[in-house]
């Protein structure tokens, strides 16, 4: 007999898994496709020559990222003397952890119900692992903790660069989480709900927050909200550049200044998994902004809005992924083109321009919703 | 009884297995190496560490972390209001005003570290 415990639970299980496969899968994927586009835009060719196992061609190098993985965990894992054994270990876990536990409360499909054939029960919640209430607030709560796996590393290194490296990113990553924090309040003031999937649902009715005519219903009010949603997703799109450490934004690994930064006493996997956890970060946050902003799973004007099949569950889980390798490619697309920020021009930025410019955006859409009466 | 945080735990439990394994993996099927004296010793860049491997470092990233934890503070007070807002203004506008008057206090805080030029990174700024 199958209870609906179970059924929670192993669906819960099964989602977990398929997420962080995936996920891991994206993020192997990344760093070739970060390697391609960079040789694109340069007029290089880039890793061509790896191909897949027991495949004779090479395929444009697809066999990279397998070949990346074996050579990082057939290296020496080695820990050099003068650093601080158990926080030197620590860190690379603490930096890789909070992209995965991120995506724990990310929509990726709809979370109506789902008979499976052959199956009694509904599966609850499909397209999301985690369907909490306040998914924004675990979500902005757990990305912060990605700072400590970088200043513990930096500092547990007893290395200048290191200590250098860890100090300007975990300044560089606690300022531009408060910008960050404020140009998503209008997100929740517009929609009313602090749950990722209850904000995808608002967005298929009323229109994507960054697009809002295209929605099932046509809302004038949104319109009239327009511009300050433009500039609320403009500076939470740099603000996401500055936490995950990118370009304009990659100060704490300036490698021509820096050496590698936090991470330059690390080798073998322990480098290994600062550099996934990077990409992992990207890619998390992409599906963040695709779920605030984007209209996480929804194709416009509420096609794919909700599923009652699984063939149309999977096909709104590849329209998510389509829509996070667009943004991935676009974070790609600025590193490339766009030269490194000085230090205090990024400190300027965050606190003199995108923190009081969020904080005004919050009043005027506040006040335009008092206008409205609270409507839209 | 309330499940909705059970994923959570199950997804922190497998996520932190996979980090461990993914380091004790490497660990185990890893290269063995020897321990040379320059692999024990910090890197710059080829030459022998000079001087503390701790430098001293500006106070204004001391300042910029303590001004973090009360905007960030009060970031959180924004998301409650935030969620309530559309509801609660059905009961007349008290509820922005409120939230203005918070928000004009910490928009005043801003201008005194302004002005203070507690963010002024350039020496001359």
């Amino acid at each position: 007999m199958v209870t609906e415990l179970t059924v929670f639970l192993v669906s819960t299980l099964i989602k977990i898994f398929l997420v962080i496969g995936v996920l891991l899968g994206l993020v192997a994927y990344a760093v070739l496709a970060e390697r391609k586009v960079s040789a694109a835009m340069q007029d290089r060719i880039g890793p061509n020559r790896v191909g897949l196992p027991f495949v004779k061609a090479r395929l444009m190098g697809l066999g990279q990222p397998l070949a990346d993985a074996f050579k990082l965990m057939l290296k020496e894992q080695f820990v050099p003397g003068h650093v601080r054994g158990f926080y030197y270990n620590l860190a690379p876990m603490l930096a890789f952890l909070p992209a995965l536990l991120a995506i724990c409360v990310i929509p990726f499909a709809g979370v109506d119900p789902i008979h499976l054939p052959g199956l009694s029960l509904a599966i609850p919640q499909p397209g999301v692992i985690a369907n909490v209430g306040i998914g924004a607030l675990l979500l902005f709560a757990v990305t912060s903790l990605g700072v400590y796996g970088i200043v513990l590393a930096g500092w547990s290194s007893n290395s200048k660069y290191a200590f250098l490296g860890g100090i300007r990113s975990s300044a560089q990553m606690i300022s531009y989480e408060v910008a960050m924090g404020f140009s998503a309040i209008p997100v929740f003031l517009i929609s009313g709900a602090l749950s990722l999937p209850q904000i995808v649902d608002f967005q298929i009715e009323r229109g994507w927050l960054l697009l809002p005519f295209v929605g099932k219903q046509f809302d004038w009010h949104l319109l009239f909200l327009w511009p300050s949603l433009l500039l609320s997703s403009l500076i939470f799109l740099v603000t996401l550049f500055a936490e995950t450490n990118r370009a304009p934004f990659d100060l704490p690994e300036s490698e021509q200044e820096l050496v590698g930064g936090y991470n330059t006493e690390y080798g073998g996997m322990r480098f290994g998994m600062f550099f996934l956890g990077e990409y992992a970060a990207l890619i998390s946050a992409s599906g963040l902004f695709v779920t605030l902003f984007l209209g996480g799973w929804s194709l416009p004007f509420g096609l794919l809005g909700t599923a009652t099949s699984l063939s149309t569950f999977f096909l709104q889980a590849l329209v998510f992924l389509g829509k996070v390798c667009l943004l991935v490619f676009f974070f790609m697309w600025i590193r490339w083109t766009l030269p490194r920020f000085r230090y205090d021009q990024v400190m300027t930025l965050g606190w003199k321009v995108l923190l009081p410019l969020s904080m005004a955006n919050i009043v005027l859409v506040a006040i335009l919703l008092a206008v409205f009466g609270g409507t839209p | 009884m309330n499940l909705d945080y059970v994923p959570v735990l199950l997804q922190t439990v497998i996520a932190v297995v996979v980090a461990v394994s993914m380091l004790g993996g490497a660990i185990l099927i890893g290269q063995r190496g020897r321990r040379t004296p320059a692999k024990d010793t910090a890197y710059e860049c080829g030459k022998d560490p000079i001087g503390p491997t701790n430098p001293r470092f500006s106070v204004k990233f001391y300042m910029v972390a303590m001004l973090f934890i009360l905007f960030d503070i009060e970031t959180v007070f924004f998301f409650a209001w935030a969620v309530v807002y559309r509801q609660e203004l059905a009961n007349g506008p008290q509820i922005l005003f409120a939230m203005l008057f918070f928000l004009a206090v910490l928009g005043v805080g801003l201008v005194y570290e302004l002005r203070k030029k507690a963010l002024d990174w350039t020496r001359h700024g």
